[in-house]
This record gives C-alpha cells, structure tokens and sequence, in this order.
C-alpha cells in the first residue's frame, strides 16, 4: 500500500516538473521571443472576441505573436498603473480609457502614436470620430487609439410606452423622463420605471450621475478649481437623481451597477435605462427576450444641448516598450477597419467594437443588424464635448469625469454617501456638503500648482 | 524500494503506537453513546447535518450555478430549476485554462516540497533536540507572520522587477515557500513533540544517525502530521491571488488570477466564474480527499492527551 502511494506521489511530481519545463516558467519580464508582445486589457466582451481572433489572424498574417493577460476593470487599472509607473516594460500594450491616456501622457508613461499613424496609410486616422480623437490625445499628440467607444442614451421598452399612450419625445428632458417614469412604474407585473446606477464608485454611480449634473448647471471644479460639489446645480441635480430612483427605480438600486440593469431590462423588470450606448449590442443580440422592442432616444437634458459621456477603451504603448513597431501592428490591427469585417464576418454584426470610425456607421451589413440604435449612438457620441460638456468652463477635459488622478478616489468616497442616500441612510445635502470638503482637499492642491 | 520496505518492518511500532493512540480516544465516545438516551443522539446528529449542510450550501449553489446558462445564473429571484447547460465550463475551457493550472501546480507542488524539507528538520530541532532559545526562535518564525503581505508587496514587486524575475513562477515558488514555512514549523514541531522519547532513545542505541532516526523513525510516527500540514500549504498556495497578481503577467500568471480574468464589468459572468470556480478548486478537493483519514489523526493528534 504505502509503496505505492509513495509511487504515485513521485510520479505527480516529477510529472508536474516536466510539465513546467515546457509550460510553467518561461523567461523573466518580457516572456517570449522578439516577435511577441505582451498585452494587458480589461475581460470585456469585445476583448475575449479579440483574444481568440489574434491567433488565427493577426499572428498568422505577421508572424507576431500575443501574450494576453486579461483582468477585471478595477484590477486591470491597478495593474496598468502600477507596471507604467514603474516602467517595468512588461507589457507593450495595454487596454486604456480616455480617463488614463491624458494623466499617462503627461507623466510620459505612454509613447505618442503619430509616427507611426503617419506612416501607416491602411490605419486612416481621420476615419476616426474627432471627439475619440481629442478624448485620446494630449498637448496635440496622439496617445491612445480607441477599440471600442460609447456615449450614454436612454433606452426604453417602445411597447410599454405604447400600451399606457406615451411617446418618447425626440429629445427628452431630465422632467419628462421622470414623467413617464411615474406613469409606466407598474405598468407590468414587477416593473420598475427605470434604472439608474446606484453601486458606488466614481466610474458606477458618478458616470451617469456627472452627466446629470451637467446638464443641470453644476460641476465638480470651476476654472479657476473653486469645487462646486454642494453648489445649488449640482445639489439639485443630485437630488433629482436620487428621488428618481427612490421612487421609480429597480430594486437594490444602492448596489445596481452596469451589469445589474442590463439584466433588469433584459428581464423587463424596468421599463427604461439611461446608460452607455455599448449596452444596446446585448438588448438587441439574438436570444434578448425583447430584441426589437427597445427605442433609443438622446441623453435627457436640462440646460445644456447634449449630455452624453465619452468613454473609450483604447490602446496605448508603453514608453519603456522595446517592441514597440509590433505593438502598433498590432494596436492599427485591431483597431481597424478589417478587424471590425472579421468580427462582423464571423462573429455576427452585433458584436463589432463599434463606436470609433465613421465608416462603421456608412457599412451595409453592420446597419443591417444595428440599425435600431446606430444612428443614435453615432449622434451621441458626436455630439459629445468632452473639453465643454456644461455651461461653464472647465480646468480639465472629461464629461462624466475629472481628468486628474484625484477623481477616482473622490468620486469613490463620494459615490459611497449619495449611494447611501439612494438607501435612505442618509440625505443628498449631507452627503455633498461632506463631498465638497473633500473637494477643497484636491483643489487646493492645484490652485498652489496655479499660483506657483 | 528497500526503504519502504524497511519503513514498514520498522514502522511496527509506529503503528501500535498510534493505535493506543486512538484507543483510549474511541472509548469514551462510545461510553457517551451509550450512557445518553437516544433522543439526544438523534437531535446531535441532525444538529450536525443541519451545521454540515450550512457549510456545503454555497458550494452547492456554485456548482448548481455553475451548470445554469448566464441569462438564468443572473436570475433575481433565481431560478433553482432552470435547464442546465455546459456553457460556462465551455467557456472556461475555451479561454486556455492549462497554462494557468499547470503554473498553480507547479508553485503549489514544489513550494509544498520545499516546505516539508526544510520545515521538518527545524521542527526537530525546536521539539525533539531543542536548539539554544527554541523558544526565541519559534517567536521569530510567526513574528514573521505578522507584517500582512501588502505591506511588503512594493519591495517585492520593485525587487522582482530589478532583478528581472517579474512573471517568473520561481519567484513566486520562492516567495510561498517563505510564506508557509513558518505554519508548517509551528505544525509540525507540536506533532514532533508527541514522538515518544523512548522510541528516538532506542533508535540512538541501535547506533542510528540522525537521518536515518528522522527518516526511519520520526517521519512514520507523525506521518498523519505531515500529511495535514502539506494539505494546508498546498492549499494556501494553491488559492494565493495577491502575490500571483501582482508579480506574474502574461506567462506565470496562476489560476487564482486566471479565475478573476472571468469577472467583466460588461456583460453577464456568473455561470462563467462558477464553472471556473469548480474546476479550479477541484485539486484541492481531491488532494483533501487522498488525505484525508491522514488529515482527521493528524488534526486531532495532540488533541487527547
């Protein structure tokens, strides 16, 4: 008995040691050979597609090969942050927002693009929408070229709306929609009137939330970075928010995310969402239980003209890179016009990283499968401002963010009180009046930087 | 093959020890079994399913998850009776699980090794010969317990990076070797002082080295010791994220991090990570089931005194 246990034992281990001569460690940073590059992105839809598309495409049509590491949002921006700053050059590329490419720009943690798009014919820059363009760039260079884009919209059941006699107006208000709202609550067994993220974290509730606040008049920082944090504009704004989802928002709407009301309206348990235009791919996928019966009209507004963010995952170079021609093959490969051809061609239309190039918008088969909210998500994004989004100037660029270092961590601790008040824990005034104080905090900071 | 052989001849009193070990354990369990009335018996176990069920649920409800498709998995209120369906280990398997699994089994395996070796000479002299300040020494080695691993992970982090041993799984065999060696000691050193000194007094007259006394005589004593203490450092390294997320990328990356990479802030995931969940810890299940008579002596030695 015990021989043979102590057999099977020795076998295991010397089996796993063989093993990992050929698969477990493989060199030190950088592994893998001068025709490979190491990626690091975010686990959304599109990059899973892209994952098993680069094999049997890219790394077939120039030999070079890719090593993906892929991670959640959160965790992906803390491993990005902590390999550029670092500059450890593990990674050539990485999956970067139009929040990160600014800050890693100045702080030349990412190369600058334009040399390589100048030589590069076949890539078409100027097919890119301009506001990706200006979101992705910074002191005239470009530093990032966007996979996919979104703005926000509002989405809604047509046929819900129909059966209580409303019709969407062409370009609601921030009041109609809390209007219609009240009227299709209830209007099935279970259904909610609408959702609105209510899960803290400056990237959950504050994404939405800081476009309301725009178009209400208010903003985080002035020009001259005085916060207006518990100004009236933002307090209304914020109130109007968090009464809406009290009173006809989804159930667990402190912990309702993205994720959380895509399955709410998927189910049909709200009758309406205001959220990123991404979404509408997933409402209007083969199998979505009310495919075909969702309308899409403009983010609500109140006092500015167009509301919609601007969000775009991109790629960017590492600046301490040594591969860095192949890390632009590969960044001009999936950020393409071809690319989006082989998603529609063998993954179907709906899954294609939309939302950057005006010529997606121009193509047959993708309006094909898109046409219920294409046009409206092109509009939005094109309507996007991100250097003016309110009615006063801005000290930095971004719509539903701030773009300094700082915001994430104030937005967070703020999003955690409004979210509270969202759970009836506390009231939007104390939770702002709290914000503001810790607003004072950052802006002081730059106003030093401003005087020096 | 003659070792075995020898350990087996020679384990004879090993196992006569243990069993009187064990005796005097049983008996007063079954004097209480039969001392109660019945109905107590019967309310004790029911309290124990009841308590036993409460554990298992989440596990349950993972590998229930883990067969439902995603639309059903996200269901609130679930839906326990929805139609099963294999998409989510399909989808973890089409994501390239082995390279991930093979590096877990590697840090975990050989770390574990490394662990025993070094642990249990150590854990002899702390308990059988005690060096100078043993108990110095023991303070010293869970005193190094004491600082959490964020706080050193920077260090680690900029140290791998200089040295060039980012994404390498040795550095990360290194560093759970570090990490567990000082549970394993402390394990192992109270199993080792359960060794009758009688035994280790015969073996020095029968002239054996030391070795051969750690070898042939103290290692089948506390076997059962051994055995619980492998499982537990294989278990911690098996399921450490924070080091492997930090310190590997696109080629030592371990399963733990493989298991996060399902978690999306877009779209639906549940039946995904559950699937995911299951296999990862499937491992550990079955090196907890090989060791299991092994583990309940092991973790109940020294327990009856």
């Amino acid at each position: 008995m015990r021989t043979t246990k102590i057999a099977v034992l020795a076998a295991t281990t010397a089996g796993a040691l063989a093993l990992t001569g050929c698969a477990g460690w493989g060199g030190g940073a950088g592994g893998g050979g001068s025709d490979s590059i190491n990626v690091l992105m975010v686990n959304n839809p599109q990059m899973v597609d892209l994952q098993q598309l680069t094999a049997d495409n890219f790394t077939k049509e120039t030999g070079i090969k890719v090593n993906f590491t892929v991670l959640p949002e959160n965790d992906v921006r803390d491993k990005i942050s902590q390999e550029f700053s670092s500059q450890s050059g593990q990674y050539d590329v990485a999956s970067l927002s139009n929040f990160e490419i600014p800050i890693y720009a100045k702080a030349k943690w990412i190369a600058p693009l334009d040399d390589y798009i100048a030589q590069d014919s076949e890539f078409d820059q100027s097919d890119i929408l301009k506001p990706m363009t200006t979101s992705l760039s910074s002191e005239g260079k470009v530093y990032g070229e966007p996979f996919y884009g979104e703005s926000s919209f509002l989405m809604y059941r047509k046929d819900v709306l129909a059966a209580k006699g409303i019709t969407m107006p062409a370009k609601p208000t921030w009041q109609q929609v809390a209007d219609i709202a009240a009227k299709v609550d209830g209007a099935e067994p279970g259904m909610k009137g609408i959702c609105l993220r209510g899960q803290p974290g400056w990237g959950q509730l504050f994404a939405p939330l800081t476009t309301v606040v725009n178009t209400f008049g208010g903003t985080w920082f002035n020009q001259d970075w005085t916060p207006g944090v518990n100004a009236p504009e933002f307090k209304e704004a914020t109130n109007f928010y968090v009464d809406l989802v009290r009173k006809h928002g989804e159930k667990g709407a402190p912990q309702a995310g993205f994720t959380e009301c895509l399955n709410n309206l998927i189910q049909g348990n709200v009758a309406m969402w205001y959220d990123a235009t991404s979404a509408a791919g997933s409402l209007e996928a083969d199998g979505s239980k009310f495919k075909g019966k969702f309308g899409y009209a403009p983010a609500p507004v109140v006092k500015t003209d167009s509301a919609g963010w601007l969000y775009a995952w991109s790629w960017s170079i590492q600046q301490a890179s040594t591969k860095k021609d192949n890390a632009w093959k590969f960044i001009s490969w999936a950020s393409g016009k071809k690319y989006e051809e082989l998603v529609g061609s063998q993954l179907g239309w709906t899954k294609v990283p939309a939302g950057k190039r005006a010529s997606t918008y121009e193509n047959a088969d993708y309006l094909k499968v898109a046409s219920a909210f294409a046009e409206p998500t092109k509009a939005a994004i094109e309507a996007a401002d991100p250097e003016n989004p309110g009615v006063q100037p801005r000290p930095a660029i971004g719509i539903q963010f701030v773009d300094i270092p700082e915001f994430p961590d104030l937005g967070t601790q703020v999003s955690q009180d409004v979210s509270s008040a969202i759970a009836g824990k506390t009231t939007v005034d104390e939770a702002l009046d709290k914000g503001q104080k810790l607003a004072e905090d950052v802006a002081e900071r730059y106003q030093k930087r401003k005087d020096q | 093959m003659s070792t075995a052989a020898q350990s087996e001849t020679e384990g004879t009193p090993t196992g006569s020890a243990r069993r009187s070990g064990t005796v005097p354990g049983s008996g007063p369990t079954q004097e209480i079994r039969h001392a109660k009335p019945p109905r107590s018996g019967v309310l004790l176990t029911a309290a124990a399913w009841v308590v036993g069920i409460l554990f298992a649920l989440p596990v349950l409800w993972m590998i229930l998850t883990s067969f439902h498709s995603e639309e059903d998995a996200a269901k609130n209120p679930p839906d326990v009776f929805a139609p099963l369906s294999l998409d989510g280990y399909r989808a973890f398997f089409d994501a390239g699980p082995w390279p991930p699994l093979l590096n877990s089994l590697t840090a975990s395996v050989i770390s574990t090794a490394l662990v025993l070796l070094l642990a249990f000479p150590a854990a002899y002299a702390l308990s059988i010969r005690p060096v100078k300040k043993w108990t110095d020494v023991l303070f010293f080695f869970l005193s190094t317990k004491m600082l959490p691993i964020v706080a050193g992970i920077l260090p680690l982090y900029l140290f791998a990076q200089k040295v060039g041993i980012l994404d390498n799984i040795w550095w990360l065999i290194l560093l759970y070797t570090s990490m567990n060696l000082p549970i394993a000691v402390w394990m192992l050193r109270s199993f080792l002082a359960e060794v009758p000194v009688e035994m280790l007094e015969a073996a020095s007259v029968d002239g054996a080295s030391l070795t051969r006394t750690l070898r042939d005589i103290v290692a089948p004593v506390v076997m059962p010791g051994i055995a619980a203490a492998a499982l537990i450092c294989f278990i911690f390294s098996w399921n450490e994220l924070l080091l492997a997320r930090v310190l590997t990328g696109t080629v030592a990356g371990t399963a733990p991090v493989f298991l996060t990479g399902f978690v999306t802030s877009q779209g639906l995931f549940l039946a995904k990570v559950c699937a995911a969940s299951f296999v990862v810890s499937l491992p550990v299940l079955a090196a907890g089931f090989a060791a299991q008579d092994k583990l309940v002596q092991g973790l109940s030695m020294g327990a009856v005194k």
